[in-house]
């Protein structure tokens, strides 16, 4: 199947071309700025400690601010005619709308009335029609093998006993993900037509991507109201960037000459953009779907925090009675799901690629489509099967399996037989490893690591990028962020290294091994959609909480894009150098180091820009096994519903993704100038 | 012509309804919207809002669960797009409970009749390797302490808090009675339970949070420290308590679990406000229903029925007008 998309990646943002704009290169300057830094930091704390420790007094009370400003809009702001919270609150039942549609056709069935006092009209699809109409969709964009697939994702949802809460969940994501494809769309089509839009653009994107859902979900709670449509909005906001970012690179990517072909045909504006450039870039725009779809189901468990239910909230409800089996299942559901559209995705992503099939020649209903048809009749029978024997409408509960205590066990045995040895490897760790680096960090002084920042954002980039990698790390000095984002880059880059050192090896293991390659997709399918509060418990059992046990989560989560990368960049070294490497009497080792990892170093370092990306979206789940980093801020501020607290932590956070991306990538890029 | 014939199937409905229920009084000028109660990820909670749900239902109110968190939720009771929540702890929730009913738009309906309890917990088997527990002052000597350590906190003990934000002023009442202990704060209820459940299976040492009603102190054998008591003054005024220079040198207070709610509720539905005011269990009961679930693997819905049986006179009371 299609496996060249990367499953769960947020496009990173390419900078723009400056060609000549080469950053000065001294060989003195590094040495010389390194030297400096080192004696700063060795001896100048006495004479100026505000260099160290950022005075309280001179932090600006943003949080303050923004906190005030959200009163406003909460209470004054107005367009006259109407205010901005009725302007949300309509948004929010136009969303409702077509969620309570889907709801009751997938979940409750057709109800008159409110509440408990409804009446069921209409029962909703019963098992067997919704199971059969997946079969037919995966039939139509994928042929059997596919049918089987998600057939079978579906048949566990079935057999597990997960089909309410799935059915709820899968409603939310069916109204969530075209909205975000739409709104993407026209984002990325403004953005494509007016570049001053685009500008604009590109860093609130990126804002909404790297900010920690929970920073922002006080204010979506009080402008969108509380329940699914509130939780659908909070899921757009994370999940709609990819879209836009895919259509305005898909757009671009449009060859020249079709866009000469539409002029000389005499196209209009509208009829270049929809009937041109949009059909062209198909089946990019269908990798945006993908990610969209993808990164809803990344939400569920949060989504289910402020009253999404489904899924989400059998997880959490399983793990606070330690119940790590339920846990699971409810997990592995979502899993399941996530593997059903994501494969529906990415064929309907190679359909689109293909040229359309001939129109069939039958004028009737049934040869023009057969698929719709089939669907059809397939609600009819079930229908009626349903009314005539229960089990075909709700799957009877006898017939449903479950591993019970099995999985608690497991870790029952592990965690009697194997603690002191976990705990030996863990303490090793800890004591000579992150204890260390965490106060190595925390001591150094923020003027100087500012500096260092900009220093490397000018060799590498010039003096705008110098400007702003030094304007962000400076801001989460002003804000008084400063020494939690230290605890929050040492955590995080502690578990990207270790999430590089596991998962490059395993990448270059995997790239020329097709079998092997299969199966770590599924593994890291797996890792990236299962919610960590799954595997975070056990962790917990056999690791206790703190520092560790965030580790340990962070690189479960952020390994996949280390692996996925270095096999993408491997697979695409052409092969022609390798033949010539190899005629020149180059040995296997020296082919893989000399020629094959150089050539795929700038795709290895884009996983790794990946890696930080993933390694920081899991800060608040970190927060919830004990760590003291940004994190925690913005879960405290969640908690105590402070929304300035919680934006201006959650900014931090997005600021350090920002400047880790921005060098990374420039980086990349001019590797990849001395490569060619 | 639909729209009357719905309307009037759904009169029909509720007259033959409140015909059929000779006990539910008829309550006039009152809402026929769903009533939306709140639903979090604790077992307890759970009982008791269903509890309360059934309870209106009787009363021919119509009900709704809203799934939601804890904390966030206050965000939702000020708008009015929820309207009851039947758990907010003393313990944990009274600052955001505070904030909220400041507002005006949040009120506070009584309590529940369950008390919250919070103290410092440890398994029966310690004992062994602390003979002076439960009294608090064992917890000084440098061979407690040392069985309590793990090697990041030796030769200090280690004492596992609740979240950040719980509060619970611990590392102040470690200073403050100057305890040879390191506090290390869980992340998440989750995470501490997890953490009593691996050393409980290897009856490895551990001091941790510990609330009640919960499940734990049924599953596991155990026995809660006991501090000097908690009083306002030992909280607030340094001078007060064992240590003449520090305040909270005193243990935890015990604290009501509150129901709270939408301010609106009382002019909407007069008669569904004065039953939820007028709902009241007690721990002892409460503590079995949770055990019935958590243990031994009954569902919610059973064991809130069998309640409803049981108790039949005591909710009609809370509904009646």
């Amino acid at each position: 199947m299609g496996a060249s998309f990367p499953f769960l990646q947020p496009v990173s943002t390419p900078l723009p071309e400056r060609a000549g704009q080469r950053a000065v290169r001294a060989r003195w300057l590094w040495p010389a700025a390194l030297l400096a830094f080192v004696l700063f930091w060795q001896f100048a704390k006495p004479v100026a400690k505000w260099a160290f420790v950022y005075p309280s007094a001179w932090e600006l009370p943003a949080a303050r601010w923004i906190g005030r400003a959200t009163k406003w809009l909460q209470d004054e702001a107005t367009f006259g005619l109407f205010t901005f919270t009725d302007l949300t609150r309509f948004v929010a039942a136009v969303i409702d709308l077509p969620y309570r549609a889907v709801l009751s056709l997938l979940s409750t069935g057709l109800l008159s009335g409110q509440g408990s006092s409804a009446v069921q009209q209409l029962p909703p699809l019963s098992w067997l029609a919704v199971l059969a109409i997946v079969a037919l969709i995966g039939h139509h964009a994928g042929g059997l093998r596919l049918a089987a697939l998600v057939t079978a994702c579906f048949g566990f949802l079935v057999l597990f006993g997960q089909w309410t809460s799935a059915m709820v969940t899968l409603a939310s994501i069916v109204v969530a993900v075209p909205i975000g494809v739409v709104v993407g769309l026209v984002l990325g089509l403004a953005a494509f037509r007016w570049p001053p839009f685009e500008r604009a653009l590109v860093p609130v994107l990126d804002l909404m991507q790297t900010i920690p859902v929970f920073a922002y979900l006080v204010p979506v709670l009080v402008f969108f109201g509380f329940g699914p449509t509130a939780a659908i909005v909070a899921t757009l906001i994370y999940a709609l960037p990819p879209m836009a970012r895919v259509t305005i690179l898909a757009l671009r990517s449009v060859p020249s000459e079709i866009r000469d072909l539409g002029n000389m045909v005499g196209c209009s504006r509208r009829q270049m953009t929809w009937r041109v450039m949009i059909p062209s870039a198909k089946d990019s725009l269908m990798v945006g779907v993908n990610q969209v779809i993808m990164l809803s189901l990344n939400m569920v468990i949060i989504a289910s925090m402020i009253g999404a239910g489904g899924l989400g909230f059998d997880v959490l409800a399983a793990l606070r009675r330690l119940d790590i089996g339920a846990g699971l299942e409810a997990g592995l559901a979502i899993v399941a799901l996530a593997v059903a559209l994501d494969r529906l995705s990415q064929a309907y992503a190679e359909k689109a690629g293909q040229p359309a099939a001939l129109a069939p020649s039958g004028t009737g209903l049934v040869a023009r489509h057969p698929y719709l048809v089939a669907a059809l009749a397939v609600v009819i029978v079930t229908f009626l099967a349903g009314l005539a024997v229960p089990a075909a409408q709700v799957f009877p509960e006898g017939w449903q399996v479950s591993t019970g205590a099995f999985w608690s066990e497991v870790v029952r045995w592990i965690n009697v037989n194997f603690f002191d040895a976990l705990e030996a490897i863990r303490n090793a760790i800890l004591l000579n490893l992150l204890v260390p680096l965490k106060r190595l960090l925390g001591g150094l002084p923020w003027s100087g690591v500012v500096l260092m920042l900009a220093l490397a954002g000018y060799r590498l980039g010039g003096l705008r990028l110098a400007t702003l990698v030094g304007v962000l790390a400076l801001l989460i000095a002003v804000t008084g962020q400063w020494e939690k984002a230290t605890i929050t880059v040492y955590l995080c880059g502690v578990s990207v290294v270790f999430a590089a050192l596991i998962g490059i090896p395993l990448g270059i293991l995997a790239a020329e091994r097709e079998r092997l390659w299969r199966w770590l997709q599924l593994v890291i399918d797996t890792l990236q959609t299962l919610p960590s509060f799954v595997y975070l418990m056990p962790v917990v059992m056999l690791f206790r909480v703190g520092d560790f046990t965030a580790m340990i989560a962070v690189v479960a989560y952020a390994v996949a894009p280390a692996i996925r990368y270095t096999v993408l960049g491997l697979q695409r070294v052409d092969p022609r150098v390798v033949e010539a490497g190899r005629a020149m009497g180059c040995t296997r080792l020296q082919i893989l180091t000399k020629i094959k990892l150089k050539l795929a170093l700038p795709e290895i370092m884009l996983g790794l820009n990946q890696t930080i990306m993933f390694a920081l979206s899991m800060l608040v789940i970190t927060a919830l096994v004990g760590t003291r980093d940004l994190g925690q801020e913005v879960y405290i501020a969640l908690t105590k519903a402070d929304t300035g607290r919680g934006l201006i932590a959650g900014l931090s956070v997005a600021f350090i993704a920002i400047i880790a991306d921005r060098l990374i990538s420039a980086g990349a890029r001019r590797i990849r100038e001395r490569v060619s | 012509m639909f729209k009357t014939f719905r309307l009037s199937q759904t009169l029909a409905a509720t007259l033959c309804l409140s015909a059929a229920l000779a006990t539910t009084p008829a309550f006039s000028q009152e809402s026929t919207d769903p009533i939306k109660l709140t639903l979090h990820d604790w077992t307890g909670q759970l009982i008791t809002t269903e509890i309360m749900g059934e309870v209106l239902k009787k009363a021919g109110y119509s009900v709704e669960y809203v799934q939601a968190d804890y904390l966030a939720q206050f965000a939702g009771l000020e708008s009015g797009d929820l309207h009851v929540a039947m758990e907010m702890w003393e313990t944990t929730g009274r600052d955001a409970m505070d904030a909220a009913t400041a507002t005006g738009k949040v009120e506070n309906f009584g309590e529940t009749g369950m008390q919250a309890k919070e103290e410092w917990w440890y398994p029966e088997y310690m004992k062994e390797k602390c003979p002076g527990l439960p009294n608090w002052e064992a917890l000084k000597s440098e061979a407690c302490a040392e069985a309590f350590s793990i090697p990041e906190t030796a030769p200090k003990g280690r004492y596992l808090g609740g979240p950040v934000t719980w509060g619970g002023f611990d590392d102040e009442r470690v200073e403050a009675l100057e305890l040879p202990f390191e506090v290390i704060h869980a992340g998440t209820d989750a995470a501490l339970f997890a953490e009593l459940e691996s050393a409980y299976q290897r009856q490895a040492p551990i001091l941790l949070w510990i609330y009640a009603p919960h499940w734990a102190p049924a599953k596991y054998k155990g026995e809660w420290v006991e501090f000097p008591p908690y009083s306002k003054e030992c909280y607030e005024d340094p001078a007060a308590g064992l240590n003449p220079d520090a305040a909270y040198d005193c243990g935890k207070p015990f604290g009501p679990i509150w129901k709270v709610g939408w301010a609106g509720v009382k002019d909407k539905w007069p008669g569904a406000y004065a039953a939820i005011k007028a709902f009241t269990v007690d721990n002892d009961e409460m503590g079995a229903m949770i055990t019935k679930v958590d243990l031994e693997g009954q569902k919610i819905s059973d064991v809130v029925a069998e309640w409803m049986t049981a108790n039949e006179a005591r909710w009609s009371e809370w509904i009646k007008k």
